[in-house]
């Protein structure tokens, strides 16, 4: 089968996979990388659970081909704790039960880690909105948007 | 008594940690070198005789390791419950003879990779003859419409009846001495539990000739029985691996995927993974009960409800799988907290061709409750009653007899209903913020009324 090779930058590593053309952005982290952080859902762009950032901006990782990320910065949840350490974002998550099953939370966090990242001190409605293509199926919505709140005042401080 | 010490308190989750850095391991994260994947070819239509399956085609495609069909399961009959005898058994692991909803499993492709799988699917041919569906559960019950289950009936048989019932008093003397007759015909769809992780099973068969069985089934030992009952081997050949399960609200409850997953990789002697799509998962997974109910209450000026007659088929889809047991709670429900001295109930569980329906979070109870709290607000709007007042006056009392014969000794409605007064903020009149679940005295609407429901 024809392959194509693919570099790019993988949670601050240098990284490269030769895959067929269309291989996904999160097949390969999961079935060809082992990074199974990063959930399938889906596998149709409907509920978030592949969140991961490209080049910062949060990215369905099911929809997108590998090819496409050519030379770009791919984060995951793996590589969110750089330092050993949780980030602020894990520990209100987790202090705060915003995962119950936890199958949405690698996406939420994502997706949170995406908008605290641009805006530091978002407000409820902005929360919502950067986290409206995040399915949680055990609806614990609430502590989601209290834990991400509660990320901000921890990174402020 | 130092384990006692988290009372009280707020205690982080156990599997928290795990969830927050993505180190969970689910059932889909399991990969093994040297893995199968297995996908399945389901029925194309809702009622059929199977005339032939050609699957030449799919075992040329290169990377195709095995097709499993009905004669690979050692016992290929089973019924969930049969563990606690429910029966008879109703269900084939995989269809020969009959298909009886549109998504039935028929048989299974084991390839190199899921899309080689996937491929080859679409290649076994099927000669189905086409037979005319149920798919209406007050159509199943008309004397015109085809018999769909082997025991010539298409309803679950309970004690040699087509229906489960419930008799307690005199219900049609005490609507005729009602002052109003309240009806209401309630239906409701059948709903899907759609967990964020669709159903998998990871099988790697061991040196030693155990399964290893990952599985995010939702209850772990009942699958592991069935498995065996329909592997026709002692359970100590399965070690089955759960516990973690990425949502299912009863969804994951059928042993659905584990028989086939197994006998793929005892067919193989490789692991082989079986992961739903989310359109199987939408389409072929069991649902809520479709349920029409029919409601019929007695009232009295004063809002006493003296009889309630009631008449609800359970759409069960195509095969038992929990849905006679959730009738039968269906039938010891129907009364709701309320204390009603006279009950008809028939409840049927109804054989449709429809996908079949099982387990999600309070099945046949809720919908009792959907109809109830409806017929409720109906009543004390044909009384001229608040129904705040109507829902305490005939709240449970501690001691009462139950319309299934059984004595209350929790009773918390009274309670509850002023606690979610006070959070509302609805301000409720001193004679319902002095009742309690204790009073039994005559001031309290049907504990007046011949003792309840102590007559039997």
């Amino acid at each position: 089968m024809d392959t194509t090779t693919v570099t790019f930058t993988l949670n601050g590593t240098t990284t490269a996979l030769a895959v067929s053309p269309l291989t996904t952005l999160r097949t390969a982290l999961r079935e060809n990388l082992h990074l199974s952080a990063t959930k399938a859902g889906c596998s149709q762009g409907g509920c978030g659970s592949c969140t991961v950032l490209v080049d910062g901006e949060p990215t369905l990782s099911c929809l997108l081909p590998l090819a496409l990320i050519e030379g770009q910065e791919v984060t995951t949840l793996e590589g969110l704790s750089t330092r050993g350490g949780l980030h602020p974002l894990q520990e209100a998550f987790y202090d705060r039960f915003a995962a119950q099953c936890g199958y949405c939370t690698p996406g939420m966090i994502m997706a949170a880690k995406a908008l605290l990242d641009r805006n530091a001190q978002p407000t409820r409605e902005e929360i919502r909105e950067a986290l409206v293509g995040n399915l949680c199926r055990c609806t614990g919505y609430l502590p989601i948007l209290e834990a991400v709140e509660d990320a901000a005042r921890r990174l402020s401080q | 008594m130092k384990q006692l010490g988290i009372v009280g308190q707020s205690v982080k989750r156990r599997d928290g940690l795990g969830h927050v850095t993505g180190q969970t391991q689910y059932v889909d994260d399991v990969f093994y070198p040297g893995m199968l994947w297995l996908r399945m070819v389901r029925s194309p239509v809702a009622r059929g005789a199977i005339r032939r399956i050609d699957t030449a085609r799919a075992e040329a495609l290169p990377g195709v390791v095995a097709i499993v069909s009905a004669g690979d399961v050692p016992n290929n009959w089973y019924t969930i419950l049969g563990l606690i005898g429910v029966g008879p058994p109703d269900e084939p692991v995989l269809a020969h003879e009959e298909v009886m909803y549109q998504g039935e499993p028929i048989c299974a492709v084991v390839a190199e990779t899921e899309d080689i799988a996937n491929e080859a699917t679409s290649l076994v041919k099927l000669d189905i003859e086409e037979l005319e569906p149920v798919l209406d559960v007050e159509y199943a019950l008309n004397a015109e419409a085809p018999v769909i289950k082997k025991w010539g009936s298409n309803t679950f048989i309970y004690d040699g009846m087509n229906h489960r019932r419930l008799r307690f008093g005199d219900v049609d003397a005490a609507l005729k001495q009602a002052d109003f007759v309240v009806d209401g015909t309630y239906r409701l769809s059948p709903i899907e539990h759609v967990p964020l992780e669709t159903h998998c099973c990871v099988v790697k068969p061991e040196p030693d000739g155990r399964l290893t069985v990952h599985t995010n089934t939702q209850a772990l030992y009942f699958s592991m029985d069935n498995t065996a009952i329909i592997l026709q081997c002692p359970s100590n050949q399965l070690r089955f691996l759960g516990g973690t399960v990425g949502g299912g609200f009863g969804g994951k409850v059928d042993v659905i995927t584990e028989p086939v997953t197994c006998i793929a990789a005892l067919k193989t002697r490789r692991p082989v993974k079986w992961r739903w799509t989310r359109r199987e998962e939408f389409q072929n997974s069991s649902t809520r009960a479709g349920v029409k109910m029919e409601y019929r209450d007695g009232v009295m000026r004063d809002g006493r409800i003296i009889a309630r007659k009631v008449r609800s088929l359970q759409d069960a889809g195509a095969y038992h799988r929990h849905s006679p047991y959730g009738a039968q709670k269906h039938m010891a429900n129907v009364g709701g907290p309320y204390s009603i001295p006279n009950v008809w109930a028939d409840v049927y569980c109804v054989y449709t061709n429809r996908q079949p329906s099982s387990a999600m979070r309070g099945f046949g109870v809720m919908e009792a409750s959907f109809a109830i709290e409806v017929q409720m607000e109906k009543i004390a709007r044909t009384i001229g009653m608040d129904s705040w007042e109507l829902r305490m006056i005939n709240a449970y009392r501690n001691g009462q007899m139950r319309p299934v014969r059984k004595v209350v000794e929790d009773a918390a409605l009274v309670e509850t209903l002023q606690a979610a007064a006070e959070l509302a903020g609805h301000e409720l009149p001193a004679h319902l913020r002095a009742m309690h679940s204790n009073d039994t005295g005559e001031q309290t609407g049907n504990h007046a009324y011949g003792g309840g429901g102590s007559r039997l």
